[in-house]
């Protein structure tokens, strides 16, 4: 890789230890995805809950943290991901104080090192999304999908580790989506079915998430009658990312670089694959479980935005949540403290419901908690939650957002 | 007795083990119960196979980000596989096995790895020379 002056010195570690072992680490990444060189970023966002960095990536962190200031904070804006525990929350989810205890060292170290603790994965909706062209090293699936595809910025996955590099040298290797040439289309999708909420949304992702299956894969949706909300786009991307990998999509006429089937491609388009009203009722189909009881009904994955939590608190008005069934919503602190200037909050949880802030329920020991509260049907309007939950021991079913709140109120799936 | 494929210069320290191969995907969050070293979602293909110390031969990376920090972790724990060989990986699981240190190799010449290598054969892959050898191969 070819290395700038300032990239060579920090190299020799004339930035300090941590920057030295960032700049390593981001040759050895570039070099195996064959880089030319760096290129500068404006914002880094790390995933680190507890559950994934697990003592060794907390001793790890701490170990930055506790190097002299001058080595130890980040030089870009770097921001987190959803945490693992929300402190005024865990006991009533039967999480321990050793995972709280391991929380509260994390927090520490990224604190130490400069970094926002912001814990959402969905800044481009709450915090400062990112304008085309711009290049980041964000670090969740969901924000890198929305951020390439959305807006024409330009990310790659970058795990924690990797994010951290970012931040503390303000540079990424430039390959993936970094790169013009890699952000053409590769798939050519045509919708003959129009999604009609938030978990129809997410079924198409997951449909065209397993059509393209790689992260290297660039799919084209066509047929696209009405700009979607950012919120449907969300559960889209999300389910996308998290069923194929996918970091990027062309939506034609809704995402900026491909305002036509023309633009999206290198070249004539490939022949269209057409996505039925019949494919994304499959979707559901492999999740369904009508009338087993349920344990635990959970809006989150991504966060919810303050217009989703309005429509949970809608839906729970007057009513309330079956004694045997738990429901969660979780969203990212920005908008949980709007939501309780509001009153979103007290209406969710006046009808039994539990809002969580600056977490999300697959990265809180989801497995742990279920042992706990011994919860095993799980129902979700996420697909990608749905998706990922079952790895944790859960039953998953998907549905909309009424059937979900319809079923915590019944205590069984509807 | 031995056969080499060719892939692209990979990360980490050689390695020798057996191999555990399937053509399915991977992610250390979606697909492992990371306490007993088992792939714990009922769909995969490897569901209930012990992955500990394994090379671990598949067709692609799938899912989150959370898979950078577990690599690490399970290394720490010792209840890590001993290499992965992949048909191509994703940048997560290429900046996890640099942080862990664990060999990794992918984007092989002669098509796809999880057909050229049999489950359960000894193979010895070179990260840094772009080699996996199949030991038993005449």
């Amino acid at each position: 890789m070819k290395l700038n002056e300032e990239e060579r010195a920090l190299l020799a570690g004339e930035g300090g230890r941590a920057r030295q072992w960032a700049i390593r680490h981001q040759i050895e990444v570039g070099r195996f995805f064959d880089a030319e060189d760096m290129v500068e970023v404006d914002q880094a966002h790390v995933m680190a809950d507890p559950e994934s960095l697990g003592e060794a990536g907390v001793r790890w962190l701490s170990d930055i943290a506790g190097l002299p200031e001058a080595e130890r904070r980040v030089r870009v804006p770097t921001i987190t991901d959803p945490r693992g525990v929300d402190f005024a929350a865990y006991k009533r989810l039967q999480q321990t104080d050793a995972m709280a205890g391991l929380e509260e060292r994390a927090i520490h170290a990224f604190e130490a090192m400069g970094v926002l603790m912001t814990n959402t994965c969905i800044n481009y909706q709450t915090i400062l999304p990112p304008v085309r062209g711009e290049h980041v090293a964000f670090g969740d699936t969901g924000v890198v999908i929305y951020s390439n595809a959305v807006f024409g910025a330009r990310s790659n996955f970058e795990g924690g580790p990797s994010a951290i590099a970012a931040g503390l040298t303000g540079r990424t290797p430039r390959y993936g989506y970094h790169l013009e040439k890699n952000r053409l289309g590769t798939r050519l999708f045509e919708l003959r079915h129009q999604p009609k909420d938030f978990s129809e949304w997410g079924a198409l992702g997951a449909v065209v998430g397993r059509g393209s299956g790689s992260y290297w894969a660039v799919p084209v949706i066509t047929g696209v009658e009405n700009a979607p909300t950012s919120d449907d786009l969300k559960h889209f991307g999300a389910a996308l990312a998290s069923f194929g990998s996918v970091a990027m999509f062309h939506m034609i006429g809704v995402t900026p670089e491909a305002p036509t089937l023309a633009d999206a491609f290198d070249g004539p388009p490939p022949p269209a694959s057409p996505i039925t009203a019949e494919d994304i009722a499959n979707v559901y189909k492999g999740y369904a479980a009508r009338g087993d009881k349920v344990d635990v009904v959970v809006f989150s994955a991504p966060q919810l935005s303050l217009i989703e939590l309005e429509k949970v608190a809608n839906l729970l008005d007057g009513r309330h949540v079956h004694r045997e069934t738990t429901l969660i919503a979780a969203t990212s602190p920005e908008i949980k403290f709007a939501a309780d200037r509001m009153g979103l909050t007290r209406r969710i949880e006046d009808s039994g419901g539990i809002v969580l802030s600056g977490v999300c329920f697959y990265q809180s020991y989801a497995r742990e908690m279920a042992e706990a509260n011994g919860w095993s049907r799980l129902m979700s309007n996420s697909a990608k939650l749905v998706n990922i939950i079952g790895g944790y021991g859960y039953k998953p079913t998907l549905a909309t957002m009424e059937r979900c709140v319809d079923s915590a109120v019944a205590g069984k799936v509807l | 007795m031995a056969q080499t494929l060719i892939c692209h210069p990979g990360i980490g320290p050689d390695v020798e083990g057996i191999a555990l191969v399937a053509s399915d995907d991977f992610s250390a969050r979606y697909d492992l119960d990371r306490i007993k070293g088992v792939f714990s979602r009922p769909a995969h293909k490897l569901f209930g196979e012990d992955y500990r110390e394994r090379i671990l031969v598949l067709n692609n990376v799938k899912g989150g980000v959370a898979s950078a920090w577990m690599l690490n972790e399970m290394a720490s724990r010792n209840v890590k596989p001993a290499a992965f060989v992949f048909n191509r990986v994703n940048p997560i699981l290429a900046q996890g096995a640099a942080l862990a240190a664990l060999p990794l190799v992918d984007r092989f010449a002669d098509g796809d790895v999880t057909k050229l290598i049999r489950n359960g054969e000894r193979i010895r892959v070179r990260p840094s020379e772009g080699q996996v050898i199949l030991l038993d191969r005449p």
